[in-house]
């Protein structure tokens, strides 16, 4: 119960303080930068995906190849499925994206970052999965799609209440 | 007003290592109010985008299943030091926060 009256209250603060939060960063876009715009798109389709083959179309992934080439370092067992870290490596050259799926969650995609103007084939970040899960990596590189798997077991969910 | 964002952001082996966290609750929409049976709504950013001296590097499109306060690291080639990296995110509610920083 203590949890629940404490994320009550965080709750709260956040919606107090977004409503400036937003009002000043507004203010702060339209004095500063007018024309800085967001260059993609959400893909609604792909991230409202239930299940991962779904996923792996909509990001237009569904023959992808296996490949060795791509790096994953996660742990095998995760403590606290709420903060599962993830570090991705892509040994081939030109890579173009990277997509994180997980195929256990409600929505499996979980992120997909395109790599522009000289960014590496690497990106680290944490993700919370509910259940013990395969984990898949896409990678676009020269126009084709790779993908690479890895099982990470989760001993506490991090998407329950 | 939201908390600033936490970047790091330095050059290892001629290109600029950046790590950045920002605060937010990235909450799922799964997760149930135990008391009222409902489920909070979802709230999560959606997108990321990076640039280095307003060039784009990173264009980041994001789930609720990444972490609270979520942190991503990225790596850009041919970034100098004294580069002016700028990263901005909106959420699912249109809620948006920028901030800057200077490559080391």
């Amino acid at each position: 119960m203590e949890q629940c009256r404490v994320n009550h209250l965080r709750r709260l603060i956040l919606k107090g303080g977004g409503a400036g939060g937003v009002l000043a960063c507004a203010l702060a876009a339209g004095l500063l930068r007018p024309t800085r715009a967001f260059a993609a798109d959400w893909n609604k389709a792909a991230f409202e995906s239930k299940s991962l083959a779904d996923a792996l179309k909509n990001i237009g992934a569904a023959g992808a190849a296996e490949s060795a080439d791509i790096l994953v370092k996660a742990p095998d067992v995760a403590e606290n499925g709420a903060v599962i870290p993830i570090e991705v490596t892509c040994r081939m050259e030109g890579a173009e994206s990277i997509a994180l799926l997980a195929e256990k969650n409600p929505f499996p995609l979980m992120a997909y970052a395109d790599l522009v103007g000289g960014t590496e084939g690497y990106l680290n970040t944490r993700f919370k999965m509910g259940q013990t899960s395969v984990v898949k990596v896409v990678v676009k590189a020269g126009g084709k799609q790779y993908i690479a798997s890895r099982e990470i077991k989760v001993t506490i969910g991090g998407c329950g209440g | 007003m939201s908390e600033p964002m936490k970047i790091r952001a330095r050059i290892v082996d001629g290109s600029a290592h950046i790590i950045v966290l920002m605060i937010h609750p990235m909450e799922t929409g799964q997760r149930k109010d135990p008391r009222s049976g409902q489920a909070f709504p979802a709230h999560f950013i959606q997108r990321v985008t990076a640039t280095i001296n307003d060039k784009p590097v990173l264009n980041l499109q994001c789930g609720p299943a990444i972490s609270k306060n979520p942190v991503f690291g990225f790596r850009v080639k041919g970034a100098k030091s004294g580069d002016k990296l700028m990263i901005a995110w909106e959420d699912n509610k249109g809620e948006k926060a920028h901030s800057e920083a200077t490559i080391a």
